[in-house]
């Protein structure tokens, strides 16, 4: 079947079968890999990214519940001259990432979590990544990277 | 000025916060092929027959392939390797790619199916029906000491070997003879799954033009995985090549040599076609090896005072189904831990390994140090409620050296310890950690009668990292050597260019080797590339486990850049028309002793080294060195971890409220990265000592294999770390570095479960199994209360 997505500010069109994830299609149809998947019951985050402005674990949806949608990954979160986003730069300078594989995950979470919450506490941030796991940093960086980004931004 | 010691932001960092890192399911190339694994649903049975039709059928399909049918195809001409048999009689039954007629684990592979992609080669590995006939199964270590049945119907019994180490038995029963205390205490280091968040995966790829094969792995180990699959498949290495691109995270489960490798590489070559798999999160736990897995017996004789006599030390590890690259050895990694960081005049250590049908197990984040440090740490809290005494007294008066710093000292395990300066880490987090009004509130807690109890855990840790002097290992039956390799290359522009044995998977290591070649150099660390990972780049190197890189990889670029500056140096003295005994070299340029107004920079001279139009006479040209660094001794990082814990009584919940650590990994080369270390570390433990366990039913199933069940801690269960340091350099190494990836696992379980028991001890509960689940805290205290459930 057809899907019509919107990726980055870009239109894709591509062929997938009914019960392909939104993951698979934008890794593979796609070719976007900076979205990872961790697990398979929807638990680790890695795949996160923003359909319409909110935060999607996107192994969670077929890419056909997709059809139409704006959909925003990592590889759409710095600007077109390469500048990072400030949560970018934020997960950069606190070393908010070691391995880097839940970080595509983990920074469009964060991000997210940022536009609902600008100024979250420390207890918010850690709530409001709870779906979203690491195993290199142990979460402290990660929660002072966004706690810098939201003190950055504010 | 020094960049070694400074917090240098991460050169890995940019590519892999916009999804420029390429991790291998993230390589797409035309024609592949995807595996997919038929998995034995029995832990333990026999295969009576394999019907592959349907399967065969099935759309996009190109191929299936029995276990009957791989093995019959040649592929291999050995078994799965095992590199370390820690004695010379060890049992280690034949392990090949595929089940040959028994399986012996659940997930064990017994046909593979090769689909135009994922979902096609899982749905066609759904249709292959396979006739299996149960055999009794050896659920646990228990079971398999019974030895009533056994793991392999080959086998006699399911004990694999029997490993002492004890230096002086005369002086080891002596010294329990004359304990005033003994501690007897019985620990289990539960099975634990690695869980790197990035699934492991395999592609390879053969050359167009034939001949060649490249194999991309989520490895730890490309350097050793190339020679184990030259030494499997009977393929030259001279025609492997293998890259471990972006890998996303290791901590010990990404330096196997699996099955899926094996077969992705020998297929790929037969076939003439790309092949890959990547398991599923839900697959892991049968796919890739785990760790822990071991019943401790732990005893202590002490006099009167508390001061230690004797340790004596049996361990039954739990093996698996099968010996991988390293299963046998990773319980004696630890047995020269158990005297921990005190001065114990006996010592003993036995080992039995034993195989259950289970998942095999072999390294993870610390492999064997945590149990040894766990087992110690935990008994010597044991010995200060006996004595009477707090559990600090009970370390400061057993410290090595009495707490005082001290180099080279020998330790009864037979080993030396390079340095050590155990008093202030303990004083020190104890001072963080605001020990004396902690105990203050614990006691008016208790007072008050409140139902949420406060625990003060702590544990002292040394831990064996700089793996390893080569005639070390060999003494221990290991089958390889633990030196690194290094090349170090000035580029005609001036820019230099590293090459590493070691392979980097979120460690940073292009940005720590940086700091110290910039340093060496005198060069902008900006100017140095870091090469690694790709045996065609870095053909020789032993690859990254044990806290091994800085301390061996690290030291070994750090040599070759000696040898760059000292060729350079004879260069800039011809140049110069000066005698090289008067060149000097600082902050990247030579000059003349005396006559500060003439002098090179080694940019220059390494132009001027490319071009070779005026170097001494006799000399080659350019600006290149290599070195292989071979450690004369471990290293041996240590630390106090301070655990501070609430404990609901109505619920059993464990609530970690703070965690100090002041670790001492002698020198630092770049501060933000060993704190980095230090926290995913303790996380780790964390997990271990609280949530995380892989559990078996009776039949050898593993009733909570993906992310729904096997409990990753998340955010919200960790607090902030206060961390901070002392440093002891080395003697082991020039650079006085020691390794610090597994420090934070090593000391974190024990401070944990320390605390745990402190918490629990108004209850009378001395000791409790890991994890400490809500559960089993609240029927430990209501057991502790006189049994009312």
């Amino acid at each position: 079947m057809e899907v019509q997505v919107t990726v980055n500010g870009q239109s894709h069109s591509a062929d997938c079968e009914p019960r392909t994830l939104l993951v698979h299609f934008i890794r593979e149809q796609l070719g976007l890999t900076g979205t990872n998947i961790g697990c398979d019951t929807s638990s680790c985050g890695a795949c996160t990214v923003h359909i319409d402005g909110e935060s999607v674990k996107s192994c969670t949806m077929f890419a056909a519940q997709a059809r139409g949608a704006d959909i925003t990954t990592i590889e759409g979160l710095a600007a077109d001259d390469g500048t990072l986003h400030p949560m970018q730069q934020a997960f950069m300078e606190c070393h908010g990432l070691q391995c880097g594989y839940c970080t595509p995950g983990m920074v469009m979470a964060a991000t997210s979590l940022l536009s609902e919450n600008p100024s979250p506490t420390e207890t918010e941030v850690r709530e409001g990544l709870e779906g979203n796991l690491c195993r290199c940093t142990g979460y402290h960086n990660i929660v002072k990277s966004v706690l810098a980004a939201a003190g950055g931004e504010s | 000025m020094s960049s070694v010691g400074t917090p240098m932001l991460r050169k890995e960092d940019p590519k892999l916060l916009t999804g420029e890192g390429k991790y291998v399911d993230d390589i797409q190339v035309a024609g592949q092929l995807w595996m997919g694994m038929v998995r034995s649903p029995y832990a333990h049975a026999t295969i009576n027959s394999v019907d592959a039709s349907a399967a065969a059928e099935a759309p996009g399909v190109h191929a299936v392939y029995t276990a009957t049918d791989l093995l019959g195809m040649g592929l291999w001409i050995g078994p799965l390797p095992c590199a370390w048999p820690v004695t010379p009689d060890m049992v280690n039954p034949p392990h090949f790619p595929v089940a040959d007629g028994e399986v012996h684990h659940v997930g064990e592979i017994v046909a593979v199916v090769l689909a135009d992609d994922r979902y096609r080669a899982a749905d066609a590995a759904e249709l292959v029906v396979v006739d299996y006939e149960p055999l009794p199964v050896v659920a646990s270590v228990a079971d398999a000491v019974a030895d009533a049945s056994m793991v392999h119907s080959s086998l006699e019994s399911n004990k694999a070997y029997h490993w002492p180490l004890i230096p002086d038995p005369d002086a080891l029963e002596a010294a329990f003879a004359n304990a005033t205390h003994h501690v007897d205490a019985s620990f289990v280091q539960q099975r634990m799954i690695p869980s790197a968040m990035e699934p492991r995966g395999v592609l390879a790829v053969p050359s167009p033009h034939g001949g060649d094969i490249t194999l991309y792995s989520a490895t730890q180990v490309p350097h050793i995985l190339k020679v184990m699959v030259a030494a499997t498949t009977g393929i030259p290495e001279s025609k492997i090549r293998v890259i471990a691109p972006a890998v996303g995270g290791g901590f010990g489960a990404k330096l196997n040599v699996n099955p899926d490798e094996l077969l992705a590489v020998t297929l790929a070559n037969k076939l003439g076609r790309p092949v890959r798999w990547t398991e599923t999160r839900s697959e892991a736990a049968f796919s890739t090896h785990q760790g822990r897995g071991q019943n401790q017996r732990i005893e202590l004789a002490a006099d009167g005072d508390g001061k230690l006599l004797g340790v004596r030390v049996h361990l039954d590890a739990d093996m698996g189904a099968y010996m991988m690259l390293i299963t046998p050895g990773v319980p004696l990694l630890g047995s020269f831990l158990y005297t921990g960081v005190y001065a114990v005049p006996a010592f003993g250590f036995t080992c039995d390994g034993w195989f259950t049908n289970l998942t095999p197990t072999d390294a993870y984040r610390g492999a064997g140090r945590p149990e040894a440090s766990y087992a110690i740490e935990r008994a010597m809290d044991i010995l200060a409620s006996k004595v009477g005494i707090g559990p600090d007294e009970i370390r400061r008066r057993n410290y090595l050296a009495g707490g005082e710093h001290f180099e080279n000292l020998d330790v009864p395990s037979t080993l030396t310890f390079d340095s050590g300066h155990y008093g202030p880490s303990l004083d020190r987090a104890l001072e963080l950690a605001g020990y004396g009004d902690l105990r203050a509130e614990q006691q008016a807690r208790r007072d008050g009668g409140s139902t949420k109890q406060l625990g003060i855990g702590m544990c002292t840790y040394v831990e064996i990292c700089g793996l390893a002097p080569s005639r070390a290992l060999g003494g221990l039956g290991y089958g390889a050597g633990g030196w690194e390799h290094a090349t170090v290359r000035m580029l005609p522009t001036g820019k230099v260019e590293v090459v590493s044995g070691s392979t980097p998977h979120g460690q940073g290591h292009e940005t720590s080797w940086s700091q110290i070649v910039a340093d060496k150099l005198g060069v902008d660390p900006a100017d140095v590339e870091v090469l690694h990972s790709d045996t065609a780049i870095s053909p020789l190197g032993l690859d990254t486990y044990g806290s091994r890189s800085l301390a061996v990889g690290g030291v070994a670029i750090a040599n070759a850049c000696d040898k760059v500056v000292e060729k350079a140096k004879l260069i800039a003295a011809h140049s110069m028309e000066a005698s090289a005994d008067d060149m000097e070299f600082d902050g990247g340029m030579f000059s003349v002793a005396g006559s500060p107004d003439k002098a090179m920079a080694i940019q220059e001279i390494a132009f001027g080294a490319f071009t070779a139009h005026d170097l001494p006479d006799g000399m080659e040209p350019n600006l290149q060195e290599q070195t292989t660094w071979d450690p004369p001794n471990f290293a041996f990082p240590f630390g106090t971890h301070v655990a501070v814990v609430e404990i609901d009584e109505d619920t059993g919940n464990v609530e970690l409220q703070n965690y100090i650590a002041v670790d001492d990994c002698g020198v630092q080369v770049n501060p933000m990265i060993v704190a980095g270390q230090v926290h995913g570390g303790i996380a780790q433990g964390v997990g271990q000592a609280l949530w995380e366990g892989a559990n078996y039913d009776e039949d050898g199933n593993c009733t909570n294999p993906s992310f729904m069940d096997y409990l990753v801690p998340s955010p919200t269960e960790m607090p902030n770390f206060t961390l901070d340091f002392t440093v002891t350099p080395s003697t082991s190494n020039p650079l006085g570095v020691k390794g610090v990836g597994e420090a934070g696992t090593i000391g974190s379980a024990a401070a944990v479960i320390n605390a745990v028991c402190d918490g629990l001890s108004p209850y009378g509960v001395t000791d409790i199994e890991m994890p400490a689940t809500p559960q089993r805290v609240w029927r430990a205290i209501q057991d502790g209360k006189g049994g009312a459930s």
